[in-house]
């Protein structure tokens, strides 16, 4: 009971900064909609893209890229209130451990439903359908997924604690392999077999594979419900390292 | 309200394990309002946050507010206010926000975590700022929305790491004022570090004295003068072969006399009830021709107790630690 309510209070400490100024999300947003109007016309030409539009395809790969990249970010605002002392002083408080990682993670998720929104809107001129149920459903699914990256990601900064260099360092090596080893910007199917070999054991195939589906009205268990089980995973073993790491650190 | 039993703390530098704290014993009683003193590198910071629960402790045991710290960790958090070296509040975060969301951290409702900010706000001199963000503020304000924080909850055991760094002087009354009240209104026991002598001296009950990872001497700060420092007993005359006489004499005659040095021409020396020993030392050198030209009677500092104790003052010793680079 008290980790519902402490994420709450956690939550909403992180989100104020975000409601007065409400327009930082928006803004980054601008990496999302470079790929979507400099990448997009080139993967919409491929003539091996499957479905009945090239963006009900791309689309659902470029919400999850913004989940990603954004929960990502959660330990890099953390090494900014480790350098400052604020993090010690919520570490002092009796805020359930768990809460205080859940809660910020959520805090960067929050602003995915208005990224998710402005990106469809942008794209229904272009032929793009949306499926509201099928949408709710897929930010639901990336709101598991983000809780694990967010944790994993506030792991990685408790680690690197005073070597940021450290925490940029293995965040991006390994963010963009596993962006491009998912599927989530070009297809994998005309790849090398190493690379679709290594795309299986990712568990973010199975969830933009999801968000597909569900983007375009498919609500199969067979394609959604590993992208279910490839979030939760990621969110359990999220968690597990990131409390573990909050333990230790206070060793 | 605290209590350790050879509480110890080690970390491995360069892969050798260095001992921060080396088996450290501690009895706070409720109310009391005790200092922890020394200087950088001694210890206070280490100790403190394994008392607060945010460093595990290598060694030894400990009770804080009636919780061991190594199994009852959550319950000690909620009944302590900890205010650290940094800076609590958060940047990209208002003033108010922080101390209405800290109280909620500490289970407020959000009506009187409200109330609560109000209050603090006015006693910091910050309503008036009560919208702007941390990030915006100077120095001192910062460190007063960190104190504000700190007694959000109304703690019954608060710990301050050397809370008036950054303070002007009219802050630290105000600070002085804020830890009185509490204590007054609410029984609020307190436990500070600093390395500030007055500080020490003005605010403590108690002072504990700690160099070197261990506790080297604890009591009233009257007491601990007292009995540690003595009276300074300063006396000048015309070169510095009349002063090494004079300590001759000194040595001769007076034996409480301690920590006689000789620089130059000006000689000083610690005695048991100075104000009564210098006419009779003054006496005594006439008779025997040593001719001061200057006598003075200071009563004993806390960092005389220091030298007393280690040999150095607390600014040499500070001096030192940042010399070799180390960190508590």
């Amino acid at each position: 009971m008290s980790f519902v309510s402490d994420t709450a209070k956690v939550f909403v400490r992180e989100s104020r900064p975000t409601l007065y100024d409400p327009f930082t999300p928006v803004f980054s947003l601008v990496q999302p909609l470079v790929f979507l109007g400099l990448l997009g016309p080139l993967v919409a030409a491929m003539p091996t893209i499957p479905g009945e539009s090239p963006w009900q395809w791309f689309v659902p790969g470029i919400v999850v890229m913004v989940a990603l990249f954004g929960t990502a970010m959660t330990g890099s605002n953390l090494q900014y209130e480790m350098t400052t002392g604020s993090h010690e002083r919520i570490l002092v408080s009796p805020l359930n451990r768990s809460a205080i990682l859940v809660g910020k993670a959520l805090k960067e998720i929050a602003p995915l439903v208005v990224q998710a929104a402005v990106i469809v809107l942008v794209m229904l001129p272009f032929g793009f359908t949306l499926y509201p149920i099928g949408a709710i459903i897929g930010l639901a699914i990336l709101a598991i997924l983000g809780v694990g990256i967010g944790a994993l990601s506030y792991a990685l900064a408790l680690v690197s604690k005073g070597k940021e260099w450290l925490f940029w360092g293995v965040q991006q090596s390994l963010l963009f392999p596993l962006l491009i080893l998912s599927g989530m910007m070009l297809p994998l199917e005309q790849g090398p077999s190493w690379m679709q070999a290594i795309a299986k054991a990712n568990p973010l195939t199975y969830i933009v594979e999801a968000e597909r589906a569900l983007f375009s009205g498919d609500y199969s268990f067979t394609v959604v419900g590993p992208g279910i089980a490839a979030a939760a995973g990621t969110a359990v073993v999220g968690l597990a390292v990131g409390i573990l790491t909050i333990r230790r650190d206070t060793d | 309200m605290i209590h350790t039993r050879g509480l110890a703390r080690d970390y491995r530098e360069k892969k050798e394990i260095v001992t921060a704290v080396k088996g450290i014993d501690i009895d706070v009683e409720p109310g009391e309002l005790v200092a922890f003193l020394g200087p950088n590198g001694a210890g206070k910071s280490t100790t403190l946050r394994m008392l607060t629960t945010l460093l595990r402790p290598t060694r030894g045991t400990a009770t804080v507010v009636g919780h061991d710290v190594h199994t009852h960790a959550r319950e000690i958090r909620g009944k302590i206010g900890y205010i650290g070296q940094g800076n609590g509040a958060g940047h990209n975060h208002r003033i108010r926000d922080e101390l209405v969301d800290h109280g909620r951290f500490y289970g407020l409702s959000t009506k009187e975590s409200k109330r609560r900010a109000g209050q603090l706000l006015e006693n910091f001199g910050l309503a008036s700022q009560a919208k702007r963000a941390i990030g915006s503020l100077s120095g001192g304000q910062r460190r007063r929305v960190d104190i504000a924080m700190g007694m959000m909850h109304e703690p019954e055991l608060l710990f301050l790491d050397e809370p008036s760094t950054g303070l002007d002087p009219q802050n630290r009354v105000n600070l002085a004022e804020e830890i009185a009240r509490l204590r007054t209104e609410l029984g609020m026991t307190v436990f500070l570090t600093t390395h500030y002598l007055e500080e020490a001296d003005q605010l403590a009950e108690r002072v504990l004295i700690i160099d070197g990872g261990e506790v080297i001497a604890e009591g009233k700060p009257a007491e601990l003068k007292a009995t540690l420092a003595g009276d300074r007993i300063r006396l000048g005359f015309a070169d510095e072969l009349a002063a090494k006489a004079a300590a001759v004499f000194v040595g001769e005659h007076l034996p409480t006399a301690r920590e006689t040095t000789v620089d130059n021409n000006v000689l000083t020396t610690a005695v048991d009830n100075g104000e009564a020993t210098l006419p009779k030392l003054l006496r005594g050198m006439d008779s025997v021709d040593i001719e001061v030209r200057t006598a003075s009677v200071r009563l004993p500092t806390l960092d005389d107790v220091f030298l007393s104790l280690t040999g150095r003052t607390l600014r040499d010793a500070d001096q030192s630690t940042q010399a070799e680079g180390s960190q508590a």
